[in-house]
Protein backbone atom coordinates (compact mmCIF):
# COMPACT_ATOMS: atom_id res chain seq x y z
CA UNK A 1 0.00 0.00 0.00
CA UNK A 2 1.17 3.73 -0.85
CA UNK A 3 2.20 4.45 3.14
CA UNK A 4 0.92 8.11 1.66
CA UNK A 5 -2.55 7.07 1.84
CA UNK A 6 -2.64 6.48 5.32
CA UNK A 7 -2.65 9.80 6.27
CA UNK A 8 -5.47 12.17 5.37
CA UNK A 9 -4.65 14.09 2.28
CA UNK A 10 -5.47 17.64 1.56
CA UNK A 11 -5.84 17.21 -2.66
CA UNK A 12 -4.32 19.78 -4.45
CA UNK A 13 -6.84 20.92 -7.17
CA UNK A 14 -5.63 19.85 -10.47
CA UNK A 15 -6.88 20.45 -14.35
CA UNK A 16 -6.24 17.20 -16.18
CA UNK A 17 -3.45 16.55 -14.39
CA UNK A 18 -3.09 13.56 -12.05
CA UNK A 19 -3.97 14.27 -8.90
CA UNK A 20 -1.39 14.46 -5.97
CA UNK A 21 -2.12 13.91 -2.63
CA UNK A 22 0.26 15.54 0.37
CA UNK A 23 0.08 13.98 3.87
CA UNK A 24 -0.84 16.19 6.63
CA UNK A 25 0.76 15.47 9.54
CA UNK A 26 -0.98 15.12 12.84
CA UNK A 27 2.63 16.06 14.70
CA UNK A 28 4.10 19.73 13.33
CA UNK A 29 7.77 19.82 13.01
CA UNK A 30 8.74 21.65 15.75
CA UNK A 31 10.60 24.59 14.59
CA UNK A 32 9.96 27.07 18.02
CA UNK A 33 9.64 26.49 21.35
CA UNK A 34 8.12 22.93 21.63
CA UNK A 35 4.29 22.23 23.10
CA UNK A 36 4.78 21.97 26.97
CA UNK A 37 2.03 19.69 27.03
CA UNK A 38 2.62 17.16 24.21
CA UNK A 39 4.36 14.74 27.19
CA UNK A 40 1.44 14.36 28.77
CA UNK A 41 -1.18 13.41 26.00
CA UNK A 42 -3.64 10.81 26.63
CA UNK A 43 -6.64 9.03 25.22
CA UNK A 44 -10.10 10.43 25.44
CA UNK A 45 -11.89 9.31 28.35
CA UNK A 46 -14.38 6.53 27.55
CA UNK A 47 -17.56 6.29 29.02
CA UNK A 48 -17.47 2.83 27.62
CA UNK A 49 -14.55 2.14 29.39
CA UNK A 50 -15.78 4.24 32.59
CA UNK A 51 -18.81 1.67 32.85
CA UNK A 52 -18.18 -1.22 30.95
CA UNK A 53 -15.33 -2.70 32.33
CA UNK A 54 -15.96 -5.94 31.33
CA UNK A 55 -17.48 -6.22 28.16
CA UNK A 56 -18.19 -9.42 27.65
CA UNK A 57 -20.07 -10.40 30.56
CA UNK A 58 -22.35 -6.92 30.43
CA UNK A 59 -25.55 -6.27 29.17
CA UNK A 60 -28.40 -3.17 29.21
CA UNK A 61 -31.64 -3.70 30.50
CA UNK A 62 -34.38 -1.04 30.51
CA UNK A 63 -36.10 0.32 34.18
CA UNK A 64 -39.92 0.15 34.24
CA UNK A 65 -42.22 1.60 36.64
CA UNK A 66 -41.22 3.40 40.27
CA UNK A 67 -39.86 0.64 43.10
CA UNK A 68 -36.38 1.83 42.98
CA UNK A 69 -36.82 5.72 42.42
CA UNK A 70 -35.36 6.16 46.30
CA UNK A 71 -32.28 4.33 44.54
CA UNK A 72 -32.31 7.20 41.76
CA UNK A 73 -33.60 4.64 39.72
CA UNK A 74 -36.81 5.67 37.39
CA UNK A 75 -38.84 4.46 34.70
CA UNK A 76 -37.29 4.42 31.37
CA UNK A 77 -33.52 4.21 33.25
CA UNK A 78 -31.26 2.60 31.25
CA UNK A 79 -29.39 -0.12 33.95
CA UNK A 80 -26.06 -1.61 33.59
CA UNK A 81 -25.86 -5.25 34.29
CA UNK A 82 -22.51 -6.87 35.17
CA UNK A 83 -23.14 -10.84 35.48
CA UNK A 84 -19.78 -11.35 36.06
CA UNK A 85 -20.02 -9.27 39.68
CA UNK A 86 -20.72 -11.75 42.74
CA UNK A 87 -23.86 -10.31 44.38
CA UNK A 88 -23.21 -9.71 47.89
CA UNK A 89 -25.99 -7.67 50.55
CA UNK A 90 -26.39 -4.59 49.61
CA UNK A 91 -25.87 -4.48 45.90
CA UNK A 92 -28.75 -3.69 43.56
CA UNK A 93 -29.25 -6.79 41.76
CA UNK A 94 -31.70 -7.87 38.68
CA UNK A 95 -33.42 -11.09 39.88
CA UNK A 96 -35.95 -14.12 38.69
CA UNK A 97 -38.84 -13.55 40.61
CA UNK A 98 -41.72 -15.91 39.27
CA UNK A 99 -40.11 -15.92 36.04
CA UNK A 100 -39.42 -12.30 35.02
CA UNK A 101 -36.75 -10.39 35.85
CA UNK A 102 -36.94 -7.54 38.11
CA UNK A 103 -34.89 -5.02 39.69
CA UNK A 104 -34.28 -4.40 43.91
CA UNK A 105 -31.95 -4.08 46.19
CA UNK A 106 -30.38 -7.49 47.82
CA UNK A 107 -30.43 -7.71 51.43
CA UNK A 108 -28.93 -10.98 53.29
CA UNK A 109 -29.21 -11.59 57.33
CA UNK A 110 -28.36 -14.34 58.81
CA UNK A 111 -30.28 -16.90 56.37
CA UNK A 112 -32.88 -14.36 55.16
CA UNK A 113 -32.38 -13.40 52.22
CA UNK A 114 -34.62 -10.63 51.26
CA UNK A 115 -35.15 -8.17 48.07
CA UNK A 116 -36.23 -4.72 48.62
CA UNK A 117 -37.58 -2.54 46.65
CA UNK A 118 -36.81 1.39 47.56
CA UNK A 119 -39.99 3.36 47.26
CA UNK A 120 -42.11 2.58 50.78
CA UNK A 121 -45.18 2.18 48.43
CA UNK A 122 -44.32 -1.35 47.35
CA UNK A 123 -43.62 -4.11 49.60
CA UNK A 124 -40.58 -6.26 50.49
CA UNK A 125 -39.93 -9.78 48.46
CA UNK A 126 -38.85 -11.90 51.56
CA UNK A 127 -37.61 -15.38 50.19
CA UNK A 128 -38.85 -18.58 51.80
CA UNK A 129 -37.05 -21.31 53.08
CA UNK A 130 -35.89 -23.65 50.91
CA UNK A 131 -36.75 -21.23 48.23
CA UNK A 132 -33.72 -20.37 45.81
CA UNK A 133 -32.89 -16.64 44.69
CA UNK A 134 -31.66 -16.51 41.26
CA UNK A 135 -29.46 -13.22 40.46
CA UNK A 136 -29.34 -12.50 36.94
CA UNK A 137 -27.06 -9.78 37.52
CA UNK A 138 -25.75 -7.16 39.53
CA UNK A 139 -26.72 -3.12 38.28
CA UNK A 140 -23.38 -0.99 37.94
CA UNK A 141 -24.86 1.95 37.21
CA UNK A 142 -27.79 3.34 35.86
CA UNK A 143 -27.48 5.92 32.35
CA UNK A 144 -30.07 8.69 32.59
CA UNK A 145 -30.36 10.98 29.12
CA UNK A 146 -32.32 14.44 29.12
CA UNK A 147 -32.60 15.19 25.58
CA UNK B 1 -1.42 -32.16 24.11
CA UNK B 2 -4.65 -31.95 25.66
CA UNK B 3 -7.14 -30.10 23.84
CA UNK B 4 -10.55 -29.03 24.82
CA UNK B 5 -13.99 -28.40 23.11
CA UNK B 6 -15.98 -26.27 24.78
CA UNK B 7 -19.81 -26.62 23.27
CA UNK B 8 -22.99 -24.80 23.98
CA UNK B 9 -25.72 -26.67 25.29
CA UNK B 10 -28.97 -26.14 22.87
CA UNK B 11 -27.31 -23.11 21.68
CA UNK B 12 -30.12 -20.71 20.35
CA UNK B 13 -32.50 -22.37 22.83
CA UNK B 14 -30.10 -21.16 25.64
CA UNK B 15 -29.66 -17.87 24.01
CA UNK B 16 -33.93 -17.12 23.98
CA UNK B 17 -33.73 -18.18 27.54
CA UNK B 18 -30.74 -16.26 29.00
CA UNK B 19 -33.36 -13.47 28.11
CA UNK B 20 -36.32 -15.07 28.93
CA UNK B 21 -36.72 -17.16 31.89
CA UNK B 22 -40.21 -17.93 31.16
CA UNK B 23 -38.81 -20.85 29.07
CA UNK B 24 -36.81 -22.16 31.43
CA UNK B 25 -37.84 -25.60 31.77
CA UNK B 26 -40.40 -25.47 28.87
CA UNK B 27 -40.25 -27.19 25.81
CA UNK B 28 -38.53 -24.80 23.22
CA UNK B 29 -38.09 -25.11 19.29
CA UNK B 30 -35.92 -22.32 17.23
CA UNK B 31 -37.13 -22.50 13.51
CA UNK B 32 -34.83 -21.85 10.58
CA UNK B 33 -35.02 -19.00 8.14
CA UNK B 34 -38.70 -18.63 7.27
CA UNK B 35 -39.85 -20.55 9.80
CA UNK B 36 -39.35 -23.47 8.11
CA UNK B 37 -38.12 -26.29 10.06
CA UNK B 38 -36.33 -26.73 13.65
CA UNK B 39 -33.13 -26.30 13.81
CA UNK B 40 -32.56 -25.82 17.90
CA UNK B 41 -33.88 -27.82 20.85
CA UNK B 42 -34.69 -27.55 24.14
CA UNK B 43 -34.16 -31.06 26.25
CA UNK B 44 -37.53 -31.26 26.84
CA UNK B 45 -38.36 -31.18 22.87
CA UNK B 46 -35.76 -33.61 22.14
CA UNK B 47 -37.47 -35.82 24.88
CA UNK B 48 -40.81 -35.55 22.85
CA UNK B 49 -39.58 -37.07 19.77
CA UNK B 50 -38.92 -34.02 17.70
CA UNK B 51 -36.23 -34.67 15.04
CA UNK B 52 -33.46 -32.03 14.11
CA UNK B 53 -34.33 -30.31 10.94
CA UNK B 54 -38.01 -31.26 11.31
CA UNK B 55 -40.41 -29.21 9.47
CA UNK B 56 -42.63 -26.88 11.44
CA UNK B 57 -45.86 -27.55 9.40
CA UNK B 58 -45.45 -31.04 10.15
CA UNK B 59 -45.02 -30.73 13.77
CA UNK B 60 -47.48 -27.71 14.18
CA UNK B 61 -50.17 -29.83 15.95
CA UNK B 62 -48.25 -32.09 17.75
CA UNK B 63 -46.97 -29.12 18.81
CA UNK B 64 -49.81 -27.14 20.01
CA UNK B 65 -50.92 -30.58 22.08
CA UNK B 66 -47.54 -30.67 24.56
CA UNK B 67 -47.16 -26.59 24.72
CA UNK B 68 -44.17 -26.62 22.50
CA UNK B 69 -43.16 -23.11 22.41
CA UNK B 70 -41.48 -22.39 18.86
CA UNK B 71 -39.54 -19.28 18.48
CA UNK B 72 -38.58 -17.79 15.19
CA UNK B 73 -34.54 -17.43 14.68
CA UNK B 74 -32.94 -14.39 15.91
CA UNK B 75 -29.44 -14.27 14.55
CA UNK B 76 -28.41 -11.05 15.99
CA UNK B 77 -28.75 -12.25 19.47
CA UNK B 78 -27.03 -15.59 18.84
CA UNK B 79 -24.32 -13.77 17.14
CA UNK B 80 -23.42 -11.45 19.43
CA UNK B 81 -23.82 -13.98 22.30
CA UNK B 82 -21.43 -16.21 20.45
CA UNK B 83 -18.77 -13.52 20.23
CA UNK B 84 -18.92 -12.67 24.24
CA UNK B 85 -18.63 -16.81 25.21
CA UNK B 86 -15.40 -17.01 22.41
CA UNK B 87 -13.94 -13.89 23.65
CA UNK B 88 -14.17 -15.36 27.45
CA UNK B 89 -12.81 -18.91 25.93
CA UNK B 90 -9.70 -16.29 24.91
CA UNK B 91 -8.38 -15.66 28.34
CA UNK B 92 -8.38 -19.98 28.61
CA UNK B 93 -5.99 -20.64 26.41
CA UNK B 94 -3.27 -18.76 23.87
CA UNK B 95 -4.87 -20.76 21.23
CA UNK B 96 -8.34 -21.32 20.30
CA UNK B 97 -10.07 -22.48 17.19
CA UNK B 98 -13.76 -21.05 16.95
CA UNK B 99 -15.07 -24.41 15.05
CA UNK B 100 -19.09 -23.02 15.07
CA UNK B 101 -21.33 -20.73 16.12
CA UNK B 102 -21.32 -22.31 19.07
CA UNK B 103 -17.81 -24.97 19.50
CA UNK B 104 -14.94 -23.65 20.19
CA UNK B 105 -11.41 -25.64 20.78
CA UNK B 106 -8.82 -24.84 22.94
CA UNK B 107 -5.15 -25.78 22.97
CA UNK B 108 -4.28 -26.83 27.39
CA UNK B 109 -0.88 -28.09 25.63
CA UNK B 110 1.56 -27.84 28.80
CA UNK B 111 -1.26 -27.49 31.62
CA UNK B 112 -0.67 -29.33 34.51
CA UNK B 113 -2.93 -32.91 33.45
CA UNK B 114 -4.01 -33.40 37.11
CA UNK B 115 -6.14 -30.88 36.91
CA UNK B 116 -7.15 -30.37 33.68
CA UNK B 117 -10.94 -31.31 35.38
CA UNK B 118 -10.92 -28.60 37.52
CA UNK B 119 -9.75 -25.88 34.76
CA UNK B 120 -12.70 -27.30 32.48
CA UNK B 121 -15.51 -26.53 35.62
CA UNK B 122 -13.70 -23.30 36.14
CA UNK B 123 -14.46 -22.97 32.45
CA UNK B 124 -17.62 -24.12 32.44
CA UNK B 125 -19.02 -22.15 35.16
CA UNK B 126 -17.46 -18.97 34.21
CA UNK B 127 -19.33 -18.83 30.64
CA UNK B 128 -22.93 -19.75 32.91
CA UNK B 129 -22.07 -16.65 35.31
CA UNK B 130 -20.59 -14.03 32.55
CA UNK B 131 -23.58 -14.92 29.52
CA UNK B 132 -25.91 -16.75 31.44
CA UNK B 133 -25.43 -19.97 28.72
CA UNK B 134 -24.61 -23.80 29.75
CA UNK B 135 -21.70 -24.84 28.14
CA UNK B 136 -20.16 -28.57 28.62
CA UNK B 137 -16.09 -29.33 28.15
CA UNK B 138 -14.82 -32.64 26.51
CA UNK B 139 -11.01 -32.97 26.87
CA UNK B 140 -8.95 -35.60 25.20
CA UNK B 141 -5.83 -35.88 23.03
CA UNK B 142 -6.68 -35.27 19.76
CA UNK B 143 -9.28 -33.27 18.34
CA UNK B 144 -11.57 -35.97 17.40
CA UNK B 145 -11.78 -37.58 20.81
CA UNK B 146 -12.33 -34.15 22.02
CA UNK B 147 -15.23 -34.04 20.40
CA UNK B 148 -16.57 -37.49 21.43
CA UNK B 149 -15.52 -36.28 25.29
CA UNK B 150 -17.67 -33.62 24.89
CA UNK B 151 -20.87 -35.97 23.69
CA UNK B 152 -20.24 -38.03 26.52
CA UNK B 153 -19.90 -34.99 28.96
CA UNK B 154 -23.27 -33.95 27.37
CA UNK B 155 -24.96 -36.69 28.05
CA UNK B 156 -23.29 -37.65 31.35
CA UNK B 157 -21.89 -40.77 29.97
CA UNK B 158 -18.29 -40.19 31.89
CA UNK B 159 -17.04 -37.46 33.81
CA UNK B 160 -19.48 -35.28 35.92
CA UNK B 161 -21.12 -32.14 35.58
CA UNK B 162 -20.41 -31.44 31.85
CA UNK B 163 -16.31 -32.00 31.77
CA UNK B 164 -15.17 -35.08 30.92
CA UNK B 165 -11.53 -35.97 30.83
CA UNK B 166 -10.30 -39.23 28.46
CA UNK B 167 -7.06 -38.33 29.84
CA UNK B 168 -8.38 -39.61 33.15
CA UNK B 169 -9.75 -42.44 32.03
CA UNK B 170 -8.11 -46.35 31.64
CA UNK B 171 -7.81 -48.02 28.48
CA UNK B 172 -10.13 -50.29 29.49
CA UNK B 173 -12.84 -47.83 30.82
CA UNK B 174 -12.48 -45.99 27.65
CA UNK B 175 -13.09 -49.40 25.48
CA UNK B 176 -16.37 -49.59 27.46
CA UNK B 177 -17.37 -46.05 26.50
CA UNK B 178 -16.43 -46.26 23.03
CA UNK B 179 -18.54 -49.87 23.25
CA UNK B 180 -21.51 -47.85 23.69
CA UNK B 181 -21.31 -45.52 21.62
CA UNK B 182 -22.54 -45.53 17.44
CA UNK B 183 -20.39 -45.26 15.27
CA UNK B 184 -21.97 -42.35 13.80
CA UNK B 185 -21.22 -40.07 16.71
CA UNK B 186 -17.47 -40.05 15.99
CA UNK B 187 -16.51 -36.44 13.96
CA UNK B 188 -16.74 -36.96 10.23
CA UNK B 189 -18.56 -39.95 9.72
CA UNK B 190 -21.89 -39.15 7.81
CA UNK B 191 -24.86 -41.17 6.59
CA UNK B 192 -23.12 -42.70 3.87
CA UNK B 193 -19.81 -43.62 5.78
CA UNK B 194 -21.98 -45.36 8.79
CA UNK B 195 -23.74 -47.52 6.25
CA UNK B 196 -20.77 -48.68 4.93
CA UNK B 197 -19.04 -49.29 7.92
CA UNK B 198 -21.81 -51.00 9.14
CA UNK B 199 -22.02 -53.30 6.43
CA UNK B 200 -18.50 -54.50 7.62
CA UNK B 201 -19.71 -55.05 10.99
CA UNK B 202 -17.98 -51.47 11.99
CA UNK B 203 -21.70 -50.62 14.24
CA UNK B 204 -19.45 -49.13 17.42
CA UNK B 205 -16.60 -45.94 17.70
CA UNK B 206 -15.01 -48.98 19.69
CA UNK B 207 -14.94 -51.30 16.36
CA UNK B 208 -13.81 -48.28 14.03
CA UNK B 209 -11.09 -47.40 16.99
CA UNK B 210 -9.84 -50.88 16.55
CA UNK B 211 -10.04 -50.87 13.01
CA UNK B 212 -6.88 -51.50 11.22
CA UNK B 213 -5.75 -47.76 9.29
CA UNK B 214 -4.76 -48.94 6.49
CA UNK B 215 -7.42 -51.41 5.52
CA UNK B 216 -9.63 -47.86 6.26
CA UNK B 217 -8.03 -46.13 3.94
CA UNK B 218 -7.97 -48.34 1.07
CA UNK B 219 -12.11 -48.72 1.52
CA UNK B 220 -12.88 -44.97 2.80
CA UNK B 221 -9.91 -42.49 2.38
CA UNK B 222 -7.33 -41.36 3.80
CA UNK B 223 -9.52 -38.67 6.19
CA UNK B 224 -11.52 -41.78 7.02
CA UNK B 225 -7.81 -43.14 8.21
CA UNK B 226 -6.81 -40.13 9.79
CA UNK B 227 -9.55 -40.23 12.08
CA UNK B 228 -9.25 -44.11 12.83
CA UNK B 229 -5.56 -42.85 14.13
CA UNK B 230 -7.03 -39.75 16.04
CA UNK B 231 -9.40 -41.85 17.70
CA UNK B 232 -6.20 -43.78 18.97
CA UNK B 233 -4.83 -40.42 20.23
CA UNK B 234 -2.77 -39.64 16.95
CA UNK B 235 -3.18 -36.49 16.62
CA UNK B 236 -3.94 -35.95 12.93
CA UNK B 237 -5.77 -32.63 12.60
CA UNK B 238 -4.27 -29.15 13.52
CA UNK B 239 -5.86 -26.18 15.32
CA UNK B 240 -6.98 -24.05 12.20
CA UNK B 241 -6.29 -20.67 14.47
CA UNK B 242 -8.52 -17.59 14.30
CA UNK B 243 -7.35 -15.09 11.82
CA UNK B 244 -7.22 -16.89 8.34
CA UNK B 245 -9.64 -15.25 5.96
CA UNK B 246 -12.25 -16.92 4.46
CA UNK B 247 -12.25 -18.24 0.82
CA UNK B 248 -15.65 -17.29 0.07
CA UNK B 249 -18.26 -14.58 1.52
CA UNK B 250 -21.83 -16.10 1.12
CA UNK B 251 -24.64 -14.56 1.87
CA UNK B 252 -28.55 -16.09 0.28
CA UNK B 253 -31.92 -16.63 1.77
CA UNK B 254 -35.00 -18.12 0.72
CA UNK B 255 -38.18 -15.25 0.15
CA UNK B 256 -40.80 -15.52 2.81
CA UNK B 257 -42.93 -15.49 -0.21
CA UNK B 258 -42.57 -16.36 -3.81
CA UNK B 259 -41.66 -13.22 -5.94
CA UNK B 260 -41.66 -13.25 -10.10
CA UNK B 261 -40.63 -9.63 -11.09
CA UNK B 262 -37.23 -8.65 -12.47
CA UNK B 263 -37.90 -5.96 -9.47
CA UNK B 264 -37.97 -7.69 -6.68
CA UNK B 265 -35.32 -10.01 -7.21
CA UNK B 266 -32.97 -7.00 -7.87
CA UNK B 267 -34.05 -5.73 -4.40
CA UNK B 268 -32.77 -9.21 -2.71
CA UNK B 269 -29.44 -9.22 -4.54
CA UNK B 270 -28.82 -5.78 -3.72
CA UNK B 271 -29.26 -6.16 -0.20
CA UNK B 272 -27.62 -9.59 -0.24
CA UNK B 273 -24.39 -7.83 -2.09
CA UNK B 274 -24.43 -4.70 0.30
CA UNK B 275 -24.44 -7.67 3.57
CA UNK B 276 -21.44 -9.55 1.56
CA UNK B 277 -19.49 -6.10 0.94
CA UNK B 278 -19.88 -5.09 5.04
CA UNK B 279 -18.11 -8.61 5.70
CA UNK B 280 -15.69 -8.57 3.18
CA UNK B 281 -14.60 -4.82 4.69
CA UNK B 282 -14.78 -6.11 7.84
CA UNK B 283 -12.19 -9.12 6.99
CA UNK B 284 -9.98 -6.08 4.98
CA UNK B 285 -10.39 -8.37 1.66
CA UNK B 286 -11.29 -7.26 -2.12
CA UNK B 287 -13.41 -10.06 -4.11
CA UNK B 288 -12.35 -10.36 -8.30
CA UNK B 289 -15.94 -12.18 -8.79
CA UNK B 290 -19.76 -12.17 -7.94
CA UNK B 291 -21.47 -15.26 -8.24
CA UNK B 292 -25.28 -14.58 -8.13
CA UNK B 293 -27.89 -17.48 -7.98
CA UNK B 294 -31.61 -17.59 -8.07
CA UNK B 295 -34.11 -20.27 -7.96
CA UNK B 296 -37.62 -21.74 -7.85
CA UNK B 297 -39.09 -24.15 -4.67
CA UNK B 298 -37.58 -27.16 -5.69
CA UNK B 299 -40.42 -29.05 -3.09
CA UNK B 300 -42.79 -27.46 -5.26
CA UNK B 301 -42.89 -30.07 -7.99
CA UNK B 302 -46.07 -28.95 -9.76
CA UNK B 303 -44.54 -25.58 -10.61
CA UNK B 304 -41.89 -25.11 -13.56
CA UNK B 305 -38.17 -25.28 -12.43
CA UNK B 306 -35.58 -23.01 -13.14
CA UNK B 307 -32.02 -22.83 -11.36
CA UNK B 308 -29.11 -20.50 -12.51
CA UNK B 309 -25.90 -19.16 -11.86
CA UNK B 310 -23.34 -16.59 -13.03
CA UNK B 311 -20.32 -15.25 -12.09
CA UNK B 312 -19.25 -11.96 -13.29
CA UNK B 313 -15.90 -11.26 -12.91
CA UNK B 314 -14.36 -7.93 -11.47
CA UNK B 315 -11.24 -5.61 -10.91
CA UNK B 316 -10.88 -6.52 -7.52
CA UNK B 317 -12.68 -4.37 -4.97
CA UNK B 318 -14.93 -3.86 -1.85
CA UNK B 319 -16.77 -0.88 -2.95
CA UNK B 320 -20.61 -1.83 -2.15
CA UNK B 321 -21.64 0.24 -5.68
CA UNK B 322 -19.44 -1.80 -7.97
CA UNK B 323 -19.89 -5.08 -6.17
CA UNK B 324 -23.70 -4.34 -6.82
CA UNK B 325 -23.59 -2.99 -10.46
CA UNK B 326 -21.85 -6.61 -11.29
CA UNK B 327 -24.19 -8.23 -9.30
CA UNK B 328 -26.94 -6.72 -11.21
CA UNK B 329 -25.46 -7.85 -14.88
CA UNK B 330 -25.37 -11.04 -13.80
CA UNK B 331 -28.96 -11.30 -12.56
CA UNK B 332 -30.20 -9.58 -15.58
CA UNK B 333 -28.20 -12.01 -17.96
CA UNK B 334 -29.76 -14.93 -15.97
CA UNK B 335 -33.28 -14.13 -15.17
CA UNK B 336 -36.16 -15.24 -17.05
CA UNK B 337 -39.95 -14.42 -16.72
CA UNK B 338 -42.64 -16.59 -15.94
CA UNK B 339 -41.37 -18.58 -12.86
CA UNK B 340 -42.18 -18.23 -9.21
CA UNK B 341 -38.79 -17.44 -7.42
CA UNK B 342 -37.87 -18.78 -4.06
CA UNK B 343 -34.17 -17.92 -3.39
CA UNK B 344 -31.60 -15.92 -4.37
CA UNK B 345 -28.14 -15.35 -3.22
CA UNK B 346 -24.63 -13.59 -3.70
CA UNK B 347 -21.21 -14.97 -3.43
CA UNK B 348 -17.99 -12.99 -3.32
CA UNK B 349 -14.84 -15.18 -4.69
CA UNK B 350 -11.34 -14.93 -5.46
CA UNK B 351 -10.67 -12.71 -2.02
CA UNK B 352 -7.64 -11.89 -1.24
CA UNK B 353 -6.09 -9.04 0.77
CA UNK B 354 -7.07 -5.48 -0.06
CA UNK B 355 -3.70 -3.67 -1.11
CA UNK B 356 -2.10 -6.97 -2.38
CA UNK B 357 -3.37 -6.46 -6.03
CA UNK B 358 -2.18 -5.31 -8.81
CA UNK B 359 -3.23 -1.81 -10.06
CA UNK B 360 -5.06 -1.77 -13.46
CA UNK B 361 -3.43 1.35 -15.74
CA UNK B 362 -7.00 2.49 -16.14
CA UNK B 363 -7.50 3.01 -12.44
CA UNK B 364 -8.80 5.60 -11.26
CA UNK B 365 -6.99 6.43 -7.77
CA UNK B 366 -9.18 9.72 -6.53
CA UNK B 367 -12.50 7.88 -7.74
CA UNK B 368 -10.48 4.68 -5.78
CA UNK B 369 -9.64 7.30 -2.75
CA UNK B 370 -13.34 8.71 -2.73
CA UNK B 371 -14.50 5.46 -2.93
CA UNK B 372 -12.86 4.02 0.28
CA UNK B 373 -13.98 6.91 2.10
CA UNK B 374 -17.86 6.41 1.17
CA UNK B 375 -17.50 2.54 2.39
CA UNK B 376 -16.77 3.66 5.67
CA UNK B 377 -18.95 6.64 6.32
CA UNK B 378 -21.70 3.90 5.33
CA UNK B 379 -19.93 0.78 7.45
CA UNK B 380 -19.80 3.16 10.37
CA UNK B 381 -23.42 5.07 10.17
CA UNK B 382 -24.98 1.22 9.37
CA UNK B 383 -22.63 0.18 12.80
CA UNK B 384 -23.79 3.22 15.01
CA UNK B 385 -27.51 3.73 14.03
CA UNK B 386 -28.13 0.16 13.25
CA UNK B 387 -27.90 -1.85 10.40
CA UNK B 388 -29.40 -1.10 6.88
CA UNK B 389 -29.77 2.43 8.12
CA UNK B 390 -27.84 3.49 5.09
CA UNK B 391 -27.83 0.94 2.45
CA UNK B 392 -28.33 1.23 -2.04
CA UNK B 393 -31.54 2.55 -3.35
CA UNK B 394 -31.48 -0.30 -5.45
CA UNK B 395 -32.10 -2.97 -2.19
CA UNK B 396 -35.47 -1.31 -2.28
CA UNK B 397 -38.01 -0.30 0.39
CA UNK B 398 -40.38 -2.86 -0.28
CA UNK B 399 -39.05 -5.88 0.32
CA UNK B 400 -41.30 -7.93 -1.07
CA UNK B 401 -39.01 -11.24 -0.87
CA UNK B 402 -38.00 -10.82 3.05
CA UNK B 403 -37.79 -13.28 5.69
CA UNK B 404 -40.74 -14.79 7.36
CA UNK B 405 -39.90 -14.28 11.46
CA UNK B 406 -43.74 -14.17 12.66
CA UNK B 407 -42.22 -15.36 16.17
CA UNK B 408 -38.91 -13.69 16.93
CA UNK B 409 -37.83 -12.28 20.15
CA UNK B 410 -36.34 -9.05 20.81
CA UNK B 411 -32.67 -7.72 19.75
CA UNK B 412 -31.67 -7.62 23.58
CA UNK B 413 -27.94 -7.13 23.30
CA UNK B 414 -27.47 -5.48 20.36
CA UNK B 415 -30.71 -3.05 19.93
CA UNK B 416 -31.40 -0.02 22.32
CA UNK B 417 -35.05 -0.39 21.68
CA UNK B 418 -35.60 -4.03 22.59
CA UNK B 419 -33.56 -3.87 25.78
CA UNK B 420 -34.77 -6.68 28.39
CA UNK B 421 -37.27 -4.83 31.15
CA UNK B 422 -36.82 -5.24 34.89
CA UNK B 423 -39.84 -4.07 36.65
Amino acid sequence: MNPLTQFPSIQLPALGVPPIFAPLFSHKVPAGFPSPADDYVEGRLSLDQHLVPHKDSTFFVRAKGSSMIDAGIFDGDLLVVDKSIEPVSGHIVIAVIDSELTVKRLHRQGDQVTLKPENPRFKDIILKEGQELQVWGVVTSTVKKFI
Amino acid sequence: MPIALVDCNNFYVSCERAFNPKLEGKPVVVLSNNDGCAVARSNEVKALGIKMGEPWFKMEKFAKQHGIIALSSNYALYGDMSARVMSILSNFSPRQEMYSIDECFLDLAGFPEESLIAYGLTIRQTIKRHTGLPVCVGIASTKTLAKLANHCAKKGLAGEEGVCDFGRLSDDELGTVFSSLPVNEVWGVGRRITEKLQSMGIHTVQALRTSSPELIRQRFSIVLERTVLELNGVSCIELDQVGVPQQQILVSRSFGQTVTALDDLMESISFFTTRAAEKLRRDGSVAGNVCVYVRTNPFKESDPQYDRSIVVPIIATDDTSKLTHAAMTGLKAIYRIGYQYKKSGVMLMALEPKGQQQGSLFDDVAEDGRADQRMKVMDAINQRMGKGSITLASSGIKQRWAMRRENKSPNYTTEWGELPVVM
